[in-house]
């Protein structure tokens, strides 16, 4: 099995590619069209701007290859927020893969700090990403920005609001928490990726 | 909802693991990258690796041991000590780290927050303050605790707010290596000024000081470091005592 791993200017895609080989998958890292074509699973991390981000994608007709790929997808972080249809961050056009806006965090009391950042749990899962869970898992999150519930959902976790942690339509699925970063509960949701 | 975090930290002189009791007579305590995966797999919630080598190959080490932990370890880790300028952040991201921790190049040049925050992103800034409370107040100290500075606790952890840090790791000098419970007065004062998240340090010798710390010191996340290398605190039984005493933790 080939997996790939989008390779753009973003942090952290080492993170993912240490993960996998924990798991003993040898990813390729590209940016390469024909490579992640021709890949049987896609994973698109990201920790950076949205805006940025979305423009360096363009640059490289990034954008049009990960939209019509057919094989399984995994967009992780800002990956996820890249592959709905707008950000309020650098009011960035994403790709539109899912149709919902990704909006900035208001904090309601004190206590709320932005950025979302900890281990926080899944609730309501429905994706094949969350087989074999049994409980309310906790995983990893950092981030400042989020995608509001939707026809999308796959996973909900409440910080400040109930929002999307996972979304699922058709090959493309999407995380807003780190699995590669999320210990046992982490490595599981990367393995049933790469098991679908 | 959110949990609250537990986060080992392990001292690193050499690659090997060390820890100081009031900031001075090291002790020996393991290889870093076994004792972060048991830690890992105890439930720790982070982890925290600093360098406390100064010499120029002890960072080439520091380097590869990072590479090590990120390729061993499926947690968050912070990385910390001899970071002066946004190339070293880049060699530590780059090697695996999620986050580093700036200390006293921070209160020498307070704009490496805000270059650090806006290169690789705020949750990437951890700024760690030591500070000691005295006559005049909490004052802030560099290198280590051996030198006192003209900066005071509340008006620098805001500055370091406002400049972009992700989050403040404090240390009380009073407390660190003493065992007797966090300095939680202070703490929650700035937790209760600050926008982001609060890591206590300094004090842990019961699994009490912890609940305190997170009730009464309104903290986010708290570090420890001999209670755990020692075993004299075991993290699967600190978690279940928490979460007895209502607090959110992740189990």
């Amino acid at each position: 099995m080939k997996i790939a791993v989008v390779k753009y200017n973003a942090g952290n895609i080492y993170s993912v590619d240490y993960a996998l080989k924990r798991l003993g998958v040898e990813a390729i890292i590209t940016s390469d069209k024909e490579t992640l074509m021709s890949a049987d699973k896609i994973i698109f991390p990201g920790v950076g701007e949205a805006a940025t981000t979305m423009n360096y994608l363009r640059q490289h007709k990034l954008d049009e290859v990960i939209k019509n790929l057919k094989q399984p997808v995994l967009g992780i972080c800002l990956g996820m927020q890249l592959m709905c249809r707008h950000s309020e961050e650098g009011n960035a056009e994403c790709l539109g893969i899912f149709d919902t806006d990704v909006k900035l965090f208001h904090p309601e009391r004190h206590t709320d700090k932005v950025p979302h950042m900890g281990w926080n749990t899944l609730t309501n899962v429905k994706s094949d990403l969350f087989k074999g869970f049994t409980k309310e898992e906790f995983v990893y999150f950092v981030h400042s920005f989020y995608v509001p519930l939707n026809e999308f959902t796959a996973a909900q976790t409440t910080y400040i609001l109930p929002y999307s942690s996972a979304l699922h339509k058709d090959n493309f699925y999407a995380t807003q928490f780190h699995p590669e970063k999320s210990g046992t509960v982490g490595e599981r949701i990367l393995r049933n990726f790469l098991e679908l | 909802m959110l949990a609250k975090r537990i986060i080992p930290c392990l001292d690193i002189k050499d690659g090997q693991t060390v820890k100081g009791t009031n900031f001075v007579n090291l002790r020996q305590a393991g290889d870093p990258v076994e004792l972060g995966r048991a830690y890992s797999e105890q439930g720790a919630d982070e982890l925290v690796f600093l360098d406390i080598t100064a010499s120029h190959e002890g960072r080439k080490t520091f380097t590869d041991l990072v590479k090590r932990v990120a390729a061993n370890i499926s947690i968050p880790f912070t990385v910390g000590g001899g970071i002066n300028e946004l190339s070293d952040v880049d060699r530590l991201l780059s090697a695996g780290a999620d986050k580093v921790s700036i200390n006293s190049s921070a209160i020498r040049n307070p704009n490496l927050i805000d270059e650090i925050a806006k290169h690789f992103g705020s949750q990437v800034c951890v700024v760690a303050i030591d500070a000691k409370q005295t006559d005049q107040g909490w004052k802030c100290y560099l290198n280590g605790g051996r030198v006192e500075t003209d900066k005071y606790l509340s008006e620098w952890a805001r500055e370091v707010n406002n400049r972009g840090a992700g989050e403040i790791l404090f240390t009380s000098m009073n407390h660190d290596g003493v065992k007797t419970g966090y300095a939680n007065k202070a703490l929650a004062t700035l937790s209760d000024s600050l926008t982001i998240p609060v890591i206590a340090s300094g004090g842990a010798g019961k699994m009490e000081h912890f609940k305190d710390t997170f009730i009464e010191g309104k903290a986010d996340a708290a570090l420890a470091a001999s209670v755990f290398h020692f075993g004299e605190i075991k993290i699967p039984e600190l978690k279940q005592y928490l979460c007895q005493q209502g607090i959110n933790v992740r189990l």
